[in-house]
């Protein structure tokens, strides 16, 4: 494997000098970041389509969560080397994230709750929309 | 330095007590993060934090948004501009978006030319990098410009739907644009002590005795690459939303 663990080595260089902090480089062939580059470029320019074909409903939102979730699963693994490094340092990062999931559930419920208190005492959202109600 | 990190744990007697040994405990040499320079471990560590300040401020963002009665403005419409007589629906963030895309792959390119110690090469992407990165913040203060003075949008209010936009607008884009100006400031320190060979000569920065070395370019890359990472959630759940 040419990217194996930074020990590709770019010629010219005196292996005379043992630089201490050679092996912890991550170094990998061009090829994989320009073909990263272009895949990026083709997810936000599909995203952006959603938008702009005015794509509506549940494939909306899920066409943008893929494209969302692939972009940064790519800039993740490979434009921050992620998918090169030891498991302790990718678990120790990647999975404290997940609790967001959790925050983001709570805030469902608290949003629901609110948006049924405020039909309660401001009126159903139909009748209310033309007296546009301050809330608070 | 002789002493292994396995040794001195086994050897309970050996350790210090009291505030010598707070030190001498987190300056022990012992390593959860193998083959990664500390500096880069800690800058993950801060982007760590840095998700969950994110990640608030979306999460609440989608709070307001789902508790509103009002209809929310729709961002396709608001980030409208009008290119030669015609409306293009969020033309202006779907530019950014790609400035910033461009902007993380010459990071890339930056951080693997640093890496074969080509100087040039790594001032080059850096400086370039901090250029786009500069494109995008000043095409941020237009559209922040126009949405204050042209379309009337505050932080309590805007004439188009849900008081609640402006504030998640501000809030969330600011603190990312702010986020992007630190990053260029960054790149151009880190672009000057590579072209006068700080690196090359290992000296050591101005807030550390540490020798310079090329990894300082992967840490700020990082940070960059992160920067981007953020706006592709912003991206997706604020403005294609």
């Amino acid at each position: 494997m040419a990217h194996a663990e930074g020990h590709a080595h770019t010629a010219g260089h005196s292996h005379a000098a043992p630089e201490k902090h050679h092996v912890e480089g991550q170094q990998h062939p061009l090829g994989v970041y320009f073909k990263i580059w272009g895949l990026l470029f083709v997810l936000s320019a599909a995203s952006y389509a959603v938008d702009y074909f005015h794509v509506q409903g549940y494939l909306r939102w899920g066409l943008i969560l893929v494209f969302m979730m692939l972009k940064a699963g790519l800039i993740v693994a490979v434009f921050m080397h992620m998918m090169w490094e030891r498991l302790a340092m990718v678990y120790a990062i990647l999975v404290p994230p997940l609790l967001l999931l959790v925050f983001v559930a709570i805030g469902a419920f608290e949003a629901d709750y609110t948006f049924l208190t405020r039909g309660t005492f401001f009126g159903p959202p139909a009748q209310a929309a033309p007296a546009a109600p301050k809330h608070k | 330095m002789t002493q292994t990190a396995l040794a001195s744990t086994s050897h309970a007697g050996q350790l210090k007590e009291g505030l010598p040994g707070i030190v001498a405990d987190w300056s022990s040499d012992q390593r959860a993060f193998k083959n990664v320079p500390w500096g880069k471990a800690m800058m993950w560590i801060f982007l760590l934090s840095d998700t969950f300040i994110f990640g608030s401020f979306l999460i609440s963002y989608m709070t307001v948004r789902m508790s509103t009665q009002t209809p929310w403005p729709n961002p396709s419409e608001v980030f409208a501009l009008v290119i030669g007589g015609q409306s293009i629906p969020l033309i202006l963030i779907a530019i950014m978006t790609f400035v910033l895309i461009s902007s993380s792959g010459t990071m890339v390119l930056a951080v693997n030319y640093g890496y074969r110690k080509d100087r040039k090469m790594t001032v080059i992407f850096l400086i370039l990098t901090a250029m786009l990165g500069a494109t995008f913040v000043g095409m941020q203060a237009f559209e922040w410009s126009k949405l204050i003075f042209e379309e009337g949008v505050r932080p309590w209010g805007n004439p188009m739907g849900a008081a609640q936009f402006g504030a998640s607008f501000f809030m969330i884009t600011g603190f990312h644009g702010t986020h992007v100006s630190i990053g260029v400031i960054f790149l151009i320190i880190v672009a000057i002590k590579v072209g006068r060979g700080d690196l090359d000569h290992q000296r050591p920065g101005f807030m550390t005795g540490r020798r310079g070395t090329y990894e300082i370019v992967e840490t700020m890359g990082l940070y960059w690459h992160f920067v981007d990472l953020v706006w592709v959630f912003i991206f997706a759940v604020f403005y294609l939303w």
